[in-house]
């Protein structure tokens, strides 16, 4: 294998492994495990964290990090509340608002980012403090959301057999997972992002538009995250300004956990979908479990993260050395 | 002129400002043989982020960053706390309370967070940012398990004393921010230690092929940091007399690199500047406290803050200056 498909699809390929691994043996363990339902829950659970997780694959393929999606998930989990309860705009327009609002607040950090070259780390932890100090300064307290035409949002599933039912936020899941494979694969604007970060001042020689795909993709991000914010209020039928607190950790361990190299130039949306599934897994088989207490979830995706890096590295060392040989 | 001009101008505007509108501001009194008003208490709150920028600035000068110090501060914090207060169903259950003992191991609990974080960085070559993620994520997980979710509470007058204190009118974390300072300064400028982080920040491979050993520095200096953390957490336990490992200082990471940032300290690594960084924290800090006591309301600080990072950034990035370049006043060639 040469060294391009060899980072290309290993990780890929252990996340899958593992992913069935597990999956398999909280089976054994549990035996309500494997069913449908579960795997539907799973799928509705992990939503918002799922679509944020798209959004930012895309900018850690350009071998950026976007820190702000989390604080933007709670800023537009509470705009769509405030935006229905106290200005009674109509659902569909109060989520618009925040999704747009995100994109364009996205696509400043990356104009900052690409015209200015500021660390993307740097731009996005201010995007952070950015975002939760509006939140919280729209409501300090969680606002519910009662509309008929929302609660027939919330409500509404397609059914499938077992008892199970795919929810809306599950269906926008997959509707955005299915999206960026297409994106990433298919489009031009694909092959610029793995190029960007793949090697940048190449991207640029090569006559890609490197600014502008830079300040498309934080937008793409910054959109993904509002839509996961939207997606919360949708699964908890209220809105709270510090929903989302530490869920851009989550987000980047669904990446990283994907195979997607934090380098960038290499990774799948496919990847962060299975990531995102380790991710539900865990949380699933500790909720299973019952005695585990919640503090565990955090330690064993601390650990999955160090294996998972592990992996990587030496996946790379491997491909250095066929390139070599 | 040094790089740290901007924040300190911005911290003279912010008190001046309070100045005006605040005419007690500048008030200090004398009250039970210390120091009280507005300008101690910044000193005062400033100093956990303030340690914390010490320790960051050396990582940050070395081309990294530690995003673990708030859950290090946490764990450092929830160590100090159970060996004090031994509460049930812990790992410090049963034993007898030892608060002598409390302060060398909570260090030592947040020097091991370090090495940890040190040799992921430096001998498994992971990128800093997602090294220090882990302990980040993981570590107030294991804060939480060593608390068992417990907030750990406790009465113990001789380790409070650290965060409530006062030695010669100053309160006792304000001493501690000082010799911290004062020791981190004398090892990085006296002995030849700065220069070699500056060296392993600028070019690894290079200060290698000179005899530095960048790797023995990496791992030094986020122990540093992370025993920067520690200390953090002390005064943070003891002012409050409880260790919360879900909330002891979080986002504090955040706080210390904005202040090291604004103060001057290439994130690129290179070059560094101590006084710059604590300029940064009391900056951070006035700003906090100028909007309390404006009676702002308080989540205003976190939209201050993100203009105040973008703002110092903008005007030290080399493109924005070009791009301004043209309306500012041109140099006249001698």
């Amino acid at each position: 294998m040469n060294r391009a498909s060899l980072l290309e699809k290993m990780p890929v390929a252990i996340t899958a492994v593992v992913l069935i691994t597990m999956t398999v043996a909280a089976g054994l363990h549990f035996p309500n495990f494997l069913t449908l339902r579960v795997l539907t829950n799973l799928l509705a659970d992990n939503a918002f964290l799922g679509v944020v997780a798209v959004g930012l694959t895309f900018v850690i393929l350009t071998g950026g990090i976007d820190l702000s999606v989390g604080s933007m998930v709670g800023l537009s989990s509470i705009a769509v509340a405030k935006l229905m309860a106290g200005g009674h705009m109509h659902p569909l327009l109060a989520m618009a608002v925040p999704i747009v609002g995100g994109a364009v607040l996205g696509a400043s950090q990356g104009f900052l980012i690409a015209k200015y070259k500021l660390p993307p780390f740097l731009v996005t932890l201010a995007g952070l403090f950015l975002c939760r100090g509006i939140a919280l300064k729209i409501s300090l307290e969680s606002l519910q959301i009662d509309h008929p035409f929302f609660n027939v949002l919330t409500g509404w599933s397609f059914a499938l057999p077992g008892k199970a039912a795919l929810t809306a936020p599950a269906v926008s899941l997959i509707v955005v997972v299915a999206f960026g494979i297409w994106l990433a694969r298919q489009t031009a604007y694909g092959r610029a992002v793995y190029a960007i970060g793949g090697n940048q001042p190449s991207a640029r020689l090569m006559g890609l538009p490197v600014d502008r795909t830079l300040i498309v993709t934080y937008g793409i991000s910054g959109l993904c995250a509002a839509l996961g914010g939207v997606l919360f209020a949708v699964y908890t039928s209220s809105g709270n300004a510090i929903s989302g607190t530490g869920l851009e950790l989550d987000a980047i361990a669904a990446v990283v956990i994907g195979g997607t190299l934090l380098s960038g130039g290499y990774g799948s949306v496919v990847g962060t979908l299975l990531g995102i599934g380790i991710l539900g897994v865990v949380q699933t088989a500790i909720t299973f479990q019952g005695t585990l207490s919640s503090w565990w979830t955090k330690i064993v995706i601390g650990i999955l993260l160090l294996v998972f890096m592990l992996i990587q590295r030496t996946i790379e060392s491997v491909a250095r050395r066929a390139q070599n040989a | 002129m040094p790089n740290w001009t901007a924040a300190a101008a911005m911290l003279v505007a912010v008190l001046f400002f309070n100045l005006l509108f605040t005419p007690s501001f500048f008030h200090v009194a004398i009250r039970d043989g210390r120091l009280f008003g507005s300008l101690i208490d910044i000193l005062n709150r400033a100093v956990p982020v303030g340690l914390l920028s010490l320790g960051m600035t050396l990582v940050i000068a070395t081309g990294g960053v530690d995003l673990s110090v708030g859950a290090v501060m946490a764990i450092s914090g929830t160590v100090a706390a159970g060996l004090i207060a031994r509460p049930p169903e812990t790992p410090f259950a049963g034993g007898k309370s030892v608060p002598a003992l409390a302060i060398p191991a909570a260090l030592l609990a947040a020097m091991g967070c370090g090495l940890f974080n040190g040799i992921l960085v430096a001998i498994l070559d992971f990128q800093p940012i997602i090294a220090t993620l882990l302990l980040m994520v993981a570590g107030r997980g294991v804060a939480q398990l060593l608390a068992n979710g417990q907030i750990v509470t406790f009465s113990e007058p001789s380790f409070a004393a650290i965060a409530r204190g006062a030695t010669a009118m100053l309160p006792n974390p304000v001493w501690l921010l000082a010799i911290t300072f004062v020791l981190f300064s004398l090892a990085t400028r006296a002995t030849a230690l700065g220069l070699f982080v500056e060296a392993t920040g600028s070019n690894p491979s290079a200060a290698n092929l000179v005899g530095i050993n960048a790797r023995a520095v990496k791992i030094a200096v986020y122990t540093l940091c992370a025993l920067c953390g520690g200390l953090a957490g002390i005064v943070i336990t003891g002012d409050i007399q409880a260790a919360d490992a879900n909330n002891s200082g979080l986002y504090m990471e955040l706080d210390a690199i904005l202040a090291v940032s604004v103060g001057g300290t290439a994130l690129a690594g290179g070059r560094f500047s101590l006084v710059g960084s604590i300029v940064g924290a009391l900056l951070m800090q006035a700003l906090t406290t100028t909007i309390l006591t404006r009676g702002v309301s308080p989540e205003i600080t976190l939209v201050l803050k993100a203009a105040v990072v973008v703002t110092v950034c903008l005007l030290q990035a080399p493109a924005f200056r070009d791009s301004i370049s043209r309306y500012l006043p041109k140099k006249v060639p001698a």
